[in-house]
């Protein structure tokens, strides 16, 4: 009996391994895994041996150095460069005033993978190639993200409905960030023409997320409606543009607008890119957000109506808050395309990161640098992409409630 | 369709729902309700039993419109139950309902559960309807829970949140759906306490179960359903002690 009540209550054992036991486990076990290890050892080392020496002996990224701005906001007058970093300034500050708020709850702001984070941002802000006023400009933004996040954890604290007025001072600071990347009223306007590279690149990525979301969000409730009429539109919408390629949609946009519309009435060529990008990524979107509708329960809505919510309440209280948050991962994922299908403008000739590239690459003096410039853009896109896919996540544990 | 009443008609006050002859059909063949009567008085507990798939459920559902029906006529609270949505948006204001399956909101907080309906329909200021939502929370004992999240508790603590949250619409009728059947026995006797204690304040009640010991006790009439329609309509002695119909006595026998 006594044996019996140890052995229950002595905890299984948690054996700790050596490294060098670990290693003889995983993969040295038998002989041909054995063998395996050091063949795949053998060719991953040779891999990473043949890019660092490309990378320090023949690549040039004196083409990354010389056209740093190009990269950046393409042909955007340098007189008014300030004004782009007013904007990265704002974007920066409300960032970080919303992350303090989202977090205020939480007992430090600064968790251990935030400050790496961190610190690799600082790092890179301060390795990168280029003038001292510049990296000083870029320890600034981070400090700008810091300082709010402090500031916002505190107001947040303090007044509880600053989460509500957040997002309106966001749609005040886009209004903001849209005249300073314009011009006019007072400050010298540029032509949308003059907008390029990674710049162009964000905001019609951007732009194109936050009108195609709630587009897709209505078409996926148009095509469940018991209206005929909205269903079968909804339905026409979402198929004929999931039957075309994005590509062919762009090139209506870009050279079919300009031959129907006469001369001073063609939209910007900018706006056309983003009716495009909207168009064809609002139909996928509403197909994740209906897989999102059908998760949601019957009773949820039947509980919601036997209490007297009206049908536009039970969508915008019950339905819509479950049915997005299952649909967050593929909304996400629809968001990373749109994100990376904006090269595709690159092809109708808009100067975006990628058509920037082009264009660099086309110089005499950098002729020939395509691994470079390409290895450069990857490295941009994976970051940014790789940004909202963490931001995803992050949104699903904050919306886990346990069931 | 439904026969049109003018919903002027002089109603007794003291009646709470009244079904003429009730008939619904699920597609063309499928008559789930053959012309089901019943009158419901104020302050009284009515208990439908019967044997499953004869229609109870889908009767009590009727009565705040979640199911349709094809002919006879339904008043609740006075209020002829048309097709008019306006109508039916008023009457499911006065009736609360709690389901079998909980049917809790779960990305809302309990007391954001039990709010939500008094601020977005009785367009209640927040602290009134939280106030109102922790004095109920406290009456079916549940105030301790009142920020977790619904599936952070148990079934039954999930069913009392669930009647707190019919009541916070402060209702004049409720209807209970077999509240008991999805529970674990340990938890059947907290929610049916709960129950005791609202017929025992004289809440109009109209309940689907099959517990035979809260019928006994709480019901002022029991009846019986089998097959779409009303077999049997009995004080709960003679229900239970000598059933007039045949098929009652075959149901008690298989349940008792």
């Amino acid at each position: 009996m006594k044996t019996l009540e140890n052995q229950q209550l002595s905890q299984p054992k948690i054996t700790r391994i050596t490294p060098k036991e670990w290693l003889q486990q995983n993969l040295f076990s038998t002989w041909y895994n054995s063998l395996l290890t050091i063949v795949l050892l053998a060719g991953i080392s040779w891999g990473i041996y043949g890019f660092f020496k490309w990378a320090i002996a023949v690549a040039e990224w004196e083409v990354i150095k010389v056209n740093l701005p190009l990269f950046m906001v393409g042909r955007y007058p340098k007189d008014q460069y300030w004004r782009i970093w007013l904007i990265v300034g704002i974007i920066s500050s409300f960032a970080g005033l919303s992350w303090g708020v989202i977090g205020r709850k939480a007992a430090t702001l600064f968790t251990i993978p935030v400050l790496i984070v961190l610190g690799i941002i600082s790092a890179i802000s301060l390795l990168i190639p280029g003038a001292v006023p510049f990296k000083l400009l870029l320890i600034l933004m981070v400090g700008l993200v810091v300082g709010n996040g402090w500031i916002g954890k505190q107001l947040g604290n303090k007044i509880t409905t600053l989460g509500r007025w957040l997002s309106f001072g966001w749609f005040i600071a886009f209004l903001l960030i849209l005249w300073l990347m314009l011009g006019g009223l007072g400050i010298k306007s540029v032509s949308t023409n003059d907008w390029g590279g990674l710049m162009l690149t964000i905001f019609m990525a951007v732009v194109s997320i936050f009108l195609s979301f709630p587009l897709g969000v209505l078409l996926a409730l148009g095509r469940q409606s018991t209206l005929p009429v909205i269903k079968i539109f909804s339905i026409a919408y979402i198929e004929i543009f999931r039957g075309l390629p994005l590509i062919s949609i762009l090139f209506m946009g870009q050279i079919m607008i300009p031959l129907f519309l006469p001369e001073g009435m063609r939209p910007d060529r900018v706006l056309r890119a983003i009716l495009g990008l909207t168009l064809f990524s609002s139909a996928y979107l509403a197909e994740n957000v209906r897989g999102g509708l059908q998760s949601v329960p019957r009773g949820q809505i039947e509980a919601a109506k036997a209490l007297g919510l009206n049908t536009p309440l039970v969508l915008a209280l019950i339905v819509l808050p479950q049915a997005l948050k299952v649909a967050i991962p593929s909304i996400v994922g629809q968001f990373i395309s749109l994100f990376q299908d904006t090269t595709l403008l690159a092809i109708v000739g808009l100067v975006e990161l990628l058509g920037m590239s082009r264009s660099i690459l086309a110089q005499p003096q950098f002729l020939g640098d395509y691994a470079e410039v390409y290895l450069f853009n990857g490295i941009l896109f994976w970051i940014i992409c790789y940004a909202m896919s963490l931001g995803s996540r992050q949104l699903e544990k904050k919306l886990n409630t346990g069931h | 369709m439904t026969q049109i009443r003018d919903t002027k008609t002089q109603i007794d006050s003291d009646i709470g729902i009244i079904a003429t002859d009730v008939h619904k059909w699920y597609g063309n063949h499928f008559h789930v309700l053959r012309g089901v009567s019943l009158t419901v008085k104020r302050g009284e507990v009515v208990v439908i039993m019967g044997p499953s798939g004869s229609g109870k459920s889908t009767f009590i559902r009727t009565f705040n419109a979640l199911e349709e029906f094809q002919k006879g006529s339904i008043i609740v609270d006075g209020i002829n139950l048309s097709h008019d949505i306006k109508n039916i948006e008023a009457i499911r204001r006065e009736v609360g309902m709690v389901f079998q399956q909980f049917n809790l909101f779960p990305h809302l907080s309990v007391l954001e559960n039990v709010t939500l309906a008094p601020i977005w329909v009785r367009r209640w200021p927040k602290a009134k309807a939280e106030e109102i939502a922790m004095q109920l929370l406290e009456r079916v004992g549940i105030l301790e829970q009142a920020q977790k999240f619904p599936g952070q508790l148990s079934g039954g603590q999930q069913q009392r949140v669930a009647i707190a949250r019919a009541l916070a619409m402060q209702p004049k009728i409720m209807l209970f759906d077999e509240p008991t059947s999805a529970l674990d026995p340990e938890m059947v006797r907290e929610v049916l306490d709960v129950m005791r204690n609202l017929a025992d304040s004289g809440m109009t009640m109209v309940v689907v179960t099959h517990e035979v010991g809260f019928a006994r006790e709480v019901a002022d009439r029991i009846v019986l359903m089998a097959d779409g329609i009303l077999v049997e309509e009995a004080t709960p002695e003679e229900f239970f002690q000598n059933a007039k119909e045949e098929r009652t006595r075959k149901f008690l026998s298989q349940i008792l």
